[in-house]
């Protein structure tokens, strides 16, 4: 199993589809990350494609983010940002028959919990009655039943619309004390039952911008378009250190090992990868691994080489954002995973995979890399474009996650002649999908925040 | 049976304590009360009472071990069921619900997994060598891109005498100069020529050490002191000069104390550079030495707390040179230290050597080089003359370049804590012949008079040989209680010194 590894990780750079080249960045030497096809990192989608949005009626977006502008600084922004970067950027048209690709602004993750959790249940009702009004309003929809459409969903298992494990799901951003009451017996339900949901009916022709992303997952669409989870810029570009400072620290990570609300025997959370982690290596002086939340978090990741990276409820984690905006090699623990922006950026270049049933051995799959290949990864994580392309910065700037997302639905152009359907001809099937999803939607201004936690149980 | 079941589906139940009353009050009301159920219903209370103490259902546990064949031995393994907080088992390595995801037939699984632990998780210590050659590598390679290209070597020159204290201040220094990531002379001035103990000293070090004796004894106060001691700076100069040397020169005077920073910083500097220095002239605890930096009028209370007093290159806001930091040590001078072991403040000279760093073409001899504002050697170098400090190498003082951020940056500590001059070690810190004579704390064995002036008359007499030293500074306290063991030895008071310190011990 160690050689299929060592394979992948070597592969690229025999059939030479990737290639990097050394170059000067200045005084820094870095490398440049080109794909098959070229840099598509620092491609400019200004003039490749033109993108219509959709006015829909505030109640799908502005309302929702007034009443809660917690949605502006958690994980899943990206798609509130996403639209206010649309809104004003070159390749927006205001003349629809020109447009290539359709946006419809719906903030479906902006339903919080108390705790600042997103509660994805209304959600389907929500994206179904936004695709009733645009397909009702506009003809655009019905042309292709919305093959040219893209929406972004970014929550935890896209748009299957169900949260990963429950709602009480610590990190750190969000305190989790309030959320004791709500807990499940059977924790691996919400996997389950996002499988069991599967995408929305509607949207299984659409092109889906989301976080999540695993190989034969239900839930990640052929021709999805993986994004990074939402990680504020200003904070973290004002926690860098002097790059001379010397990278100490081994292995580095912070967060759970074992979920005890909500999994207190172990084996679901993390499928058992982190619990595994902690056993193996909490003696180990090289491994610089605990709970705590210090305040140094970023400051310690720029004095480490790897930093650890492994699933939680999901397997994507902004862990990953951070590992790459400070230098430090991300160390990808999740079987299967998809990682942001694949067809753009050689992952197995920059960072290490290892298969969870390979944990117990990490000590020795990593110190057996040789020093010439930690080095090439670093210099690889030191390009900036590289960096530019995690981000979501206030204003967008060139080479950034929304440039990236639009580069990626430009490689998709043109559409295939298949996607026109013709007068009449219907594909999608309005009725498919649990009961509850069809009912309508109606916004309600929030007069005291929906129910009490632990009512939920019973629904 | 049925009633096993019965149980069985009971103890299924989440909370199955909380239900002890209901089987209780179905099987009471219904059947007769047969030794059986009274059995069935002892063990049930009985496995209620454990699963309360628990806090888990071990009912899965018991069945697990009594009824499942061998799981991969080697591959899990099973916690303490006393643990509660954390988990409480972690085997079966097969997934209790089997759903697999996706028609693509992915390996991945929902489900519960095991925890896998290898047999022995505790690093190996090969590993652990090559992640530190690992990090070495990185760290080289983070130095090479990050830090200084092309350095210079650094020249160090520190002027030391025998005494008490030297043994302490070099070790210090030599510490420091080792592990200076660059190429490193370290050139060593002694007065009082040449000597094995300071020799051994520096051979420890495994540096590239010019060891030269100084003619002439080291001066018991403090301002011949200082005098000598840039003579011997000179010195050494004088021989750079010889030899042709080239790095940059920077004065390590062997009581201060050197931030790694400092070497870093001083590889900036093109001909003559400035540094902040610290200066640690504060008594330790005693009224005596508050040296206050900038005399301010508008005086709040607080402020009278000592703020360290630096001296350095100052600058204007657009970081050029247009003075020095320095402090007016007139009105501590009647406080201060006169001679060596005096117990009061040592003052620094108004711009002390240290703070100074030169790149050693400015004492070469040939004259293409050099820029026009250096004056010549053989101006500087007329014996007598008291050199303070290396501006007197200069004829244009404006031209020196301000280091470590344009002096904010602190980068070295000046202090001079020395024992009295007449104080004995053993040599080289080796005791040999063992000592049979110990001396209590409260008593020291010496007079508390100051030593023999250059003014004053006879000698004082020959003190036992004792492992105490009593620094200037009365910071240090001694435990009472450790000594009070050893006896006090002859006495040796001199009756004819009859001078005494008051606040003695």
């Amino acid at each position: 199993m160690r050689f299929c590894m060592w394979a992948v990780l070597l592969l690229p750079l025999f059939l030479g589809s990737f290639g990097v080249e050394g170059i000067e960045h200045g005084s820094v030497r870095t490398e440049r990350i080109s794909g098959s096809a070229g840099d598509v990192l620092e491609d400019n989608p200004v003039g490749r494609l033109k993108v219509y949005v959709y006015e829909l009626p505030s109640k799908y977006n502005k309302k929702i983010l007034q009443k809660d502008p917690r949605c502006l600084t958690h994980m899943f922004a990206a798609e509130i940002f996403m639209h206010q970067f649309l809104l004003s950027s070159p390749v927006r048209t205001l003349n629809p028959k020109e447009a290539d690709w359709f946006y419809t602004p719906v903030y479906s993750t902006c339903d919080l919990a108390p705790n600042g959790l997103p509660l994805p249940f209304k959600s389907p009702r929500m994206m179904r009655s936004a695709i009733q009004l645009i397909s009702t309003k506009w003809p655009y929809w019905n042309r292709t039943e919305g093959a040219d459409h893209f929406f972004l969903v970014p929550h935890d298992f896209g748009a299957c619309f169900h949260y990963q494990g429950v709602l009480t799901k610590m990190s750190y951003r969000i305190s989790s004390d309030t959320a004791r009451h709500i807990s499940y017996r059977k924790n691996n339900v919400g996997e389950e039952k996002a499988i069991k949901r599967g995408i929305l009916p509607l949207l299984q022709r659409s092109t889906l911008v989301q976080t999540f992303g695993q190989r034969n997952h239900v839930c990640l669409n052929e021709g999805s378009i993986t994004i990074p989870p939402y990680a504020p810029p200003e904070k973290m570009q004002s926690h860098l250190i002097p790059p001379d400072t010397p990278r100490s620290i081994f292995v580095y990570f912070r967060g759970l090992f074992y979920d005890v609300n909500n999994d207190p025997e172990g084996g679901y959370y993390a499928r058992g990868a982190r619990a595994s982690i902690w056993e193996n290596f909490k003696n180990n002086p090289l491994f610089d691994i605990s709970t705590d939340h210090p305040t140094t978090y970023y400051e310690d990741m720029q004095r480490a080489i790897f930093c650890l990276c492994p699933l939680g409820w999901a397997p994507w984690s902004p862990r990953l954002v951070e590992a790459v905006i400070f230098g430090c090699i991300p160390v990808i623990i999740a079987d299967d995973i998809v990682l942001p922006f694949a067809d753009a950026i050689p992952w197995e270049q920059i960072g290490v995979f290892v298969d969870e049933k390979d944990v117990p051995y990490l000590d020795t799959i990593l110190t057996s890399i040789p020093v010439e290949v930690i080095l090439r990864k670093q210099r690889l994580l030191a390009n900036p474009s590289m960096k530019q392309a995690m981000l979501f910065p206030q204003p967008a700037q060139s080479g950034d996650a929304f440039h990236q997302i639009l580069n990626g639905l430009a490689r998709k152009l043109p559409h295939d002649k298949r996607i026109f359907l013709k007068p009449g001809e219907k594909v999608l099937n309005w009725t498919a999908g649990p009961v509850g999803d069809l009912k309508p939607w109606a916004y309600r201004a929030r007069v005291s925040l929906v129910l009490p936690p632990f009512q939920l149980l019973r629904a | 049976m049925k009633q096993l079941t019965a149980l069985q589906q009971q103890g299924r139940r989440s909370n199955s304590f909380r239900n002890a009353s209901s089987p209780l009050d179905a099987t009471v009301d219904g059947a007769i009360k047969s030794p059986a159920t009274i059995f069935w219903l002892v063990l049930h209370g009985l496995c209620c009472l454990i699963s309360l103490v628990l806090g888990f259902r071990f009912s899965r546990l018991v069945f697990f071990l009594l009824f499942s064949t061998s799981s991969s031995p080697s591959a899990t393994t099973i916690y303490s069921a006393l643990q509660t907080k954390l988990p409480s088992s972690g085997v079966a390595s097969t997934p209790e619900r089997n759903i697999s995801v996706g028609a693509g037939g992915s390996r991945v699984v929902v489900g519960r997994h095991g925890i896998l632990i290898r047999p022995w998780p505790h690093p190996d210590p090969a590993e652990v060598m090559k992640a530190h050659g690992i990090i070495e590598r990185v760290q080289t390679e983070q130095r090479s891109l990050y830090g200084v290209k092309n350095p210079r070597t650094v020249i160090a020159i520190t002027p030391t005498y025998v005494r008490t204290f030297q043994t302490l201040h070099l070790t210090g220094v030599m510490h420091s100069l080792m592990n200076v990531p660059y190429d490193l002379i370290w050139i060593v001035v002694e007065a009082g020529g040449a000597t094995n103990e300071t020799a051994s000293l520096i051979a420890k070090s495994g540096l590239r050490t010019i060891h030269i004796g100084f003619n002439g004894k080291m001066p018991v106060l403090w301002e011949d002191r200082h005098k000598l001691e840039s003579r011997m700076r000179l010195h050494a100069l004088r021989i750079l000069r010889e030899q042709r040397l080239d790095g940059i020169v920077m004065f390590a005077d062997d009581s201060n104390m050197h931030s790694l920073e400092l070497f870093d910083e001083i590889q900036n500097v093109k001909w003559v550079g400035a540094v902040s220095v610290g200066i640690l002239a504060h008594s330790g605890g005693s009224e005596e030495g508050e040296l206050p930096m900038v005399q301010r009028d508008n005086n709040e209370t607080d402020e009278k707390k000592s703020e360290m007093p630096v001296q350095g290159p100052a600058c204007n806001s657009t970081n050029h040179l247009v003075g020095w930091h320095t402090f007016n040590t007139l009105p501590y001078l009647e406080r201060s230290a006169r001679y060596i072991g005096d117990r009061a403040v040592v003052l620094p000279r108004q711009l002390e050597w240290a703070g100074f760093v030169l790149n050693s073409r400015l004492v070469w001899e040939d004259k293409l080089e050099k820029p026009v504002w250096v004056k010549e050697w053989e101006d500087v170098d007329r014996d007598g003359e008291d050199v303070e400090s290396p501006l007197s190498l200069l004829k244009d003082t404006s031209v020196v370049e301000p280091l470590g951020s344009c002096g904010r940056k602190v980068l070295l500590w000046w202090l001079r804590v020395e024992a009295r001059a007449d104080s004995k070690f053993p040599a080289r810190w080796i005791i040999d012949p063992p000592l049979d004579v110990t001396v209590p704390a409260k008593r020291t064995p010496w007079p508390d008079a100051p030593p023999e002036l250059p003014t004053s008359a006879e000698k004082v007499v020959t003190i036992p040989e004792s492992m105490e030293k009593r620094p200037t500074k009365s910071g240090s306290r001694r435990k009472r209680s450790s000594r009070s063991k050893r006896k006090h030895s002859a006495k040796v008071l001199d009756d004819r010194l009859s001078i005494r310190h008051p606040g003695d011990n």
